[in-house]
């Protein structure tokens, strides 16, 4: 029975696909966004519900800084000028709102988020962000110039070829933007922990605790949030140029609301307020999204699901409800994730 | 019962001048909507010495201490604290200029540990900064400084056992005599306390009154609010009445106690009764 159970079903390509999801450049870059998340929420207690906003931040700074030539049309000026944009987002979010309760930082986040993706993708800019087509322009997309060869044909010191073994075989490009993500990954990770320990990371969780004792001890509590909230901007600023250097173009509708929503999913799943969770979260995420919507596909190929329920252009949707129970279940039973502590898990609604 | 003898050298006058006040009150007006929560002329109050206020609910303690420390802003008035007017200040500034306070509702920080919660409290830390966070041969020295002092005050406030415990697992009288360490961990000048004998197991009030007067002793002056008629008359030096935001009277707590105006105009019955047996 269970031979014939498994009889339609490919399980090596299955944990191949999934795996190979799991450690790619996608998960990277959800690590990436979940690290300076983390920072924000885990650490701060900020309610960013605008992560996307720092994602496209980072990208358009980029991508605009680079596709219009400025100052020579560097690439590592244009990641700086993604970054700097992020500050300024985190500044324009900030200080309005930071003073405020922190349901006020929510609701700004969010409407930050698309305010910019709207912007972006508006005729009025379109020289400037491509409007709907994004950057860079179809054109220079045809001719194969993009920003993203910069990164993995100009700067990469992989040779030619396939590297990994099984399912997990990556050509140089795909290997050295993977490189590259998961090494920030690392950095920021670091650095995370490196400012928990201090006695900075210490006035951040009380902040996060209860802002008026932190105030009632002599602490600055808006200049900390102020600070988080740049420091973590900018982490997922990080998250947001990588992704475009590894899809090699950036468009609006990269930037929608649901990714925010991938990345607390992440973040949650892996243990807000753990320097590991973001990336523990990362890698668990994809490989339980992709292996899911694998095993859903060739259940319907192979006819153990009948096309009466659910037909195979209906899986990728089937992603968004997965990742709703996801999220629903870990907040009940498991708080802290997979690897935070529960002592300190943030969500216990008191 | 005084710990300090000048104090009964004050005239028990409201608004009365003190030898050498730490905190000075002008022209305090806060009102909420039509009603005058806090509505105060003068009042000094004395370095060195401990003071309570007291008054029934809603006669407008707590506000006024969310006035001093810059919690909440008054409508008019001004306040001196040593030599630097406070008025307009951000409560992170009041606080370290020496003058540091405690909540009614224990403001312990749950998820961190009780040793945590000390280290917070210090004061003009290096590694609060940003730029130095990231290098820990900058404030490590100043750190173990900070550590020492925490665990010198964690022994003398019986909590020395539960260094390493998430302040979450504290009984409610361990919680505040934490936060008044905590408080300490700055060294201010002036300590407010707000309500510190509330919900504290009757076992424990003792002590906390002990740890109160040596903080006296230590040379920083307390202000603090209570109820609890018996505490007030034991320990306070000074006695300052509020009720309906207006200062009724102040005074030693043998002549607040028989002041008629307390007995009679706001104390009521029941209590005048209490206070005729202290």
């Amino acid at each position: 029975m269970v031979l014939n159970l498994l009889a339609g079903i490919d399980i090596s390509k299955l944990l191949g696909l999934a795996l190979r999801t799991s450690i790619g450049v996608q998960a990277a870059t959800f690590a990436l966004a979940a690290v300076g998340l983390n920072l924000h929420y885990g650490y701060t207690g900020l309610l960013n519900f605008g992560v996307v906003a720092f994602m496209a931040a980072g990208a358009y700074g980029m991508a605009i800084f680079f596709t219009q030539g400025w100052l020579g049309g560097s690439l590592l000026l244009g990641i700086a000028a993604g970054l700097v944009f992020a500050i300024g987002i985190a500044l324009s979010i900030g200080l309005p709102s930071l003073r405020l309760r922190a349901d006020y930082l929510a609701i700004t986040t969010i409407a930050i988020a698309e305010v910019l993706r709207i912007s972006f993708r508006s005729q009025r800019l379109l020289d400037l962000t491509g409007g709907p087509f994004g950057l860079p322009s179809i054109e220079d997309r045809n001719a194969n110039v993009s920003f993203a060869d910069v990164v993995t044909i100009d700067w990469n010191p992989i040779n030619d070829g396939a590297y990994g073994f099984w399912r997990l075989r990556f050509d140089e490009q795909t290997l050295w933007v993977m490189i590259l993500g998961w090494t920030m990954v690392m950095l920021t990770t670091l650095l995370i922990w490196g400012l928990m320990r201090s006695p900075w990371g210490r006035v951040i969780k009380a902040i996060r605790e209860d802002e008026d004792a932190a105030r009632a001890l002599g602490k600055n509590v808006f200049s900390y949030k102020l600070q988080s909230l740049i420091i973590g901007g900018m982490i997922v600023a990080l998250a947001g140029i990588t992704r475009s250097l590894n899809t090699g173009f950036v468009e609006t509708q990269q930037f929608k609301p649901q990714t925010t929503f991938f990345i607390w999913t992440v973040l949650i799943l892996g243990g807000a307020a753990s320097v590991w969770g973001p990336v523990i979260g990362a890698i668990t995420f994809w490989f339980i999204i992709v292996f899911v919507e694998e095993l859903l596909r060739q259940m319907v190929d192979s006819g153990w699901i009948p096309e009466a329920i659910l037909e195979s252009n209906d899986i990728a949707s089937v992603r968004m409800i997965m990742m709703g129970i996801m999220l629903a279940v870990l907040m009940i039973w498991r708080p802290q994730g997979l690897v935070g502590k529960k002592e300190e898990a943030q969500i216990d609604v008191r | 019962m005084s710990g300090n003898a000048s104090s009964n050298s004050f005239e028990a006058t409201i608004g009365s001048a003190k030898p050498d006040p730490i905190l000075t009150l002008d022209d305090m007006v806060r009102t909420f909507g039509g009603l005058r929560a806090v509505d105060i002329d003068h009042l000094e109050i004395q370095r060195g010495i401990i003071t309570a206020f007291i008054g029934p609910n809603g006669a407008g303690k707590t506000t006024l201490f969310n006035l001093i420390t810059g919690f909440d802003k008054p409508n008019s008035g001004s306040w001196v604290f040593g030599d630097s007017s406070l008025a307009g200040k951000a409560p992170h500034i009041i606080a370290q200029a020496g003058m540091v306070r405690t909540f009614q509702l224990t403001k312990s920080l749950a998820k961190m540990t009780v040793l945590d919660n000390m280290l917070l409290g210090a004061a003009k830390q290096r590694g609060e900064l940003l730029r130095y966070a990231l290098l820990p041969t900058q404030w490590k020295k100043q750190e173990s400084k900070v550590l020492e002092k925490a665990e010198g005050l964690l022994e003398r406030f019986n909590l020395a056992h539960m260094r390493e415990e998430y302040a979450a697992t504290l009984s409610g009288g361990q919680r505040k005599l934490l936060e008044m360490a905590r408080a300490l961990m700055s060294e201010p000048t002036l300590i407010l306390l707000d309500e510190p004998m509330a919900g504290v197991n009757p076992a424990l009030v003792e002590s906390l009154l002990q740890h109160i007067e040596n903080l006296r002793d230590d040379g920083v002056s307390v202000l603090f609010i209570e109820h609890d008629m018996d505490v007030i008359m034991g320990i306070s030096d000074w006695i300052v009445v509020l009720a309906e935001g207006r200062i009724i009277a102040e005074g030693t707590p043998g002549e607040v106690s028989k002041n008629p105006a307390v007995i009679d105009a706001y104390l009521g019955s029941s209590v005048a009764e209490e206070l005729k047996n202290v």
